[in-house]
């Protein structure tokens, strides 16, 4: 499957028939999403109407997650198989979750200020989700920093393996350290604690923010090929001018 | 209607953490339609000098 998709042809082929698909599925699951955060749901018996907060603070920091995954994951394919679009993925990536996670810090603070008092806390779960912005920021810097491209994937590619260690760290922090940030309710093996009034907007918002992130890295991947062929003709110029010089240098 | 703009008093709160996560993600997609609008054009020059 891995293989068949590295074909550059089949996957723009997959691409444009995906695209359109994830961009409905966005626009549909955001409106029914919005629709039962503010009308469909009841403020909540003891956070009152701050509990709106949750419907975009626990997607974002959802995706922030998984997108980390699916960058670990893409550099992993790279690492060891050496596949480019795996690569090219991974770099398309590293922004969208950064800015995923940006939203998650955001809006967590603007939580806690009324709920918990402070906008921000040390606590094991803030520093780590602070921590995965900071792994994100790393990548994209280390990417930008090394001129090599291939050099600059390889070593992208270590450094978000690597960086796998802060997401267990992140998943696990509410249960191993107990402190300000509440504990899983969704995701646990006894199902979630949360009544169904508030799983449904909050399922639903994942479910558009998990379509609309797909739609983003689909649609940069498209634009990445562009601008690789793009490249490529740009070098074959500079090739072809230096080639014209130097026999103009010779004939002198 | 003001009532439901209040939010039981936590306006100040939800409505700038909705604004912010709506403003970031829109931001997110306009510049992914930039970038391949920047693309497409950047390839489409590039040939047309080659032909």
């Amino acid at each position: 499957m891995l293989s068949y998709f590295s074909n550059p042809q089949r996957f723009d082929g997959l691409a444009r028939r995906v695209i359109p698909v994830l961009g409905v599925l966005t626009v549909l699951l955001l409106g029914i999403g919005i629709y039962l955060s503010f009308f469909g749901s009841p403020p909540d018996y003891q956070q009152g109407d701050t509990v709106r907060i949750m419907y975009v603070h626990v997607p974002a920091a959802y995706m922030a997650m998984a997108l980390y995954a699916a960058l670990a994951g893409a550099s992993f394919v790279f690492f060891v198989w050496r596949h480019a679009l795996a690569d090219a993925a991974a770099e398309v990536i590293a922004p969208i979750g950064a800015v995923f996670t940006v939203l998650a810090l955001f809006t967590g603070s603007l939580w806690g200020k009324p709920m918990w008092g402070t906008w921000w806390e040390w606590d094991a779960r803030m520093t780590s989700v602070l921590v995965l912005l900071l792994v994100y920021l790393g990548y994209m810097a280390l990417r930008a920093a090394l001129e090599d491209a291939q050099q600059a994937a390889r070593a992208g590619a270590v450094l978000a393996m690597a960086g796998v260690v802060n997401l267990v760290i992140v998943k696990f922090s509410v249960d191993w350290w107990s402190s300000l940030h509440q504990p899983a309710s969704v995701i646990r093996f006894d199902g979630p604690t949360i009544h169904s009034s508030q799983l449904w907007p909050l399922a639903i918002m994942a479910l558009a923010y998990t379509m609309l992130a797909a739609w983003l890295v689909f649609y940069r991947l498209r634009s990445r090929a562009v601008i690789q062929r793009a490249r490529q003709i740009e070098r074959r110029k500079l090739q072809a001018a230096r080639a014209a010089q130097s026999t103009q240098g010779s004939g002198a | 209607m003001s009532e439901f703009f209040a939010m039981g008093g936590y306006a100040a709160f939800i409505w700038p953490a909705w604004g912010l996560s709506a403003l970031a993600l829109a931001a997110l997609v306009v510049l992914a339609l930039l970038e391949r609008r920047a693309a497409t054009g950047r390839l489409r020059r590039l040939e047309n000098d080659e032909a």
